[in-house]
């Protein structure tokens, strides 16, 4: 098995969906940083026999945590300081995103007037449906990424 | 400064407070005559819409106000690129109110977000026209006397009829309300409509032939079933004529039924039911702008006693 080590400050992401980890880096703007960053893929899990995890040598505050919810909220975070794990956050989905997707409807003003921000609101908590601000159209889980 | 983007913006207190303002014009035009006097509805439409736009204009020249406004986009500043956001924050300069009808949806809602005047949604594409649903709300109220307590048939295209959405989810706020929907299997009301109905146990039935429930209905709304909804030329040919309001249906119905249809028809209800007494359709066109003038009058905050 890959051996990854220690952080000493920063934050784990854990319990990522398998091939998730990639969308989340890109998301989280990661690739814009100068950070370490180390993406694990496809470890091995008791819980999801797969998982991916992500361990990044920043400031947790840095991060866009409705983000990272909206993507995935099963996801937990690590804080880490001093390598040790101080923190276990669990992450609620966001009432509102912005700018994460792109609404589909092609009947949807945001197709022809592109300056809109692309705003979802939670219309369902339990079942995971966002609606476009706009339009209503509806995104589900199935539907991100 | 509230603007109308659906209808279900208003409570159903609000409703009823809009809906006795309507009657109240209807009543007594005169005493409204003037409320607007010196104030411009502009009217902010980017696709055809004859009936909408000249039943806004009415309202708000029968109101004593004036009307500007463009009725395609073509002869608009949107035809050199102009976002809605920047056409409505020049609208705002010139104008105390907007009815906006784009082919976009959400198009009202980026209007609003941006305006310095009330903005009415006048219809956003296949998305919402809550101006329609206050229509047939307020001839619900005014020819049946209330808005609960009867069992309202919708027949015809229910799959993409945005008018009979709309007033489903306005009417579902009423007790005692049951739906009877009359389709093709092709055209059924949308899963998400049944869903919610069954959340919150509302009773209805889904039928093909509007025969088979005319006599049990108070109430009776119809769209038009356009052929080229249908998957293929036999079924259409099958189906069409269940979906056509005759005499002979009529005569089969009770006495009180109301016929309403949002307009314009096109030979889904025949021409001699429009003698029957209980065909309202006509005066819904005529509760549509009562409603409308109240609804300008609500949004400019115009007192009511004022008149």
């Amino acid at each position: 098995m890959l051996n990854v080590g220690k952080i000493e400050e920063g934050f784990v992401l854990d319990h990522i969906q398998a091939g998730k980890s990639m969308s989340i880096y890109e998301h989280l703007g990661l690739d814009k940083m100068d950070c370490t960053v180390a993406i694990i893929k496809n470890a091995r899990s008791k819980i999801m026999g797969k998982k991916d995890i992500l361990k990044v040598e920043c400031d947790i505050d840095t991060l866009d945590l409705n983000v990272l919810a909206f993507i995935d909220h099963n996801i937990t975070i690590n804080v880490i300081k001093a390598g040790e794990i101080i923190e276990k956050r669990s992450l609620k989905l966001p009432k509102e995103v912005r700018n994460v997707i792109k609404c589909r409807n092609p009947r949807c003003i945001t197709s022809i007037e592109q300056e809109l921000p692309h705003i979802f609101f939670l219309a369902d908590e339990e079942k995971e449906i966002y609606r476009c601000k706009y339009c209503e159209e509806k995104y589900s889980q199935k539907d991100k990424f | 400064m509230r603007h109308l983007m659906s209808p279900l913006d208003f409570t159903t207190e609000e409703l009823d407070e809009l809906f006795d303002l309507a009657a109240d014009i209807e009543i007594d035009p005169e005493k409204y005559a003037h409320v607007c006097d010196g104030k411009i509805l502009a009217t902010a439409f980017y696709e055809p819409s004859t009936r909408t736009r000249l039943s806004f204009e009415a309202a708000m020249l029968r109101l004593g106000g004036k009307v500007i406004g463009f009725s395609d986009a073509g002869s608009s500043s949107a035809a050199k690129g102009e976002s809605v956001s920047d056409t409505i924050k020049v609208i705002s300069q010139y104008a105390d109110i907007c009815a906006m009808r784009h082919p976009k949806e959400g198009a009202a809602f980026v209007a609003a977000s941006k305006s310095e005047i009330p903005v009415i949604n006048a219809g956003d594409g296949g998305h919402q026209h809550p101006t329609q649903t206050l229509a047939d709300l307020m001839t619900i109220r005014s020819m049946h006397g209330k808005l609960d307590g009867f069992k309202i048939g919708l027949c015809g295209d229910l799959k993409f009829g945005r008018t009979v959405h709309s007033l489903i989810n306005a009417l579902v706020r009423y007790d005692d309300i049951s739906f009877v929907f009359i389709s093709p299997p092709e055209l059924r009301v949308p899963d998400y409509i049944t869903d919610m109905l069954k959340e919150k146990n509302i009773p209805y039935q889904e039928v093909i032939k509007l025969e088979d429930v005319i006599a049990d209905l108070d109430m009776l709304y119809m769209t038009r079933v356009q052929k080229e909804r249908f998957f293929n030329e036999e079924d259409y040919v099958r189906l069409k004529d269940f979906y056509i309001l005759t005499k002979e249906k009529m005569d089969l119905a009770s006495k009180d039924m109301l016929v309403l249809h949002p307009l314009p028809r096109v030979n889904e209800i025949s021409v001699e039911v429009d003698e029957d007494p209980r065909a309202c359709y006509f005066k819904q066109v005529k509760y549509g702008m009562y409603v409308r003038m109240a609804l300008i009058m609500t949004l400019l905050e115009i007192d009511t006693e004022a008149g």
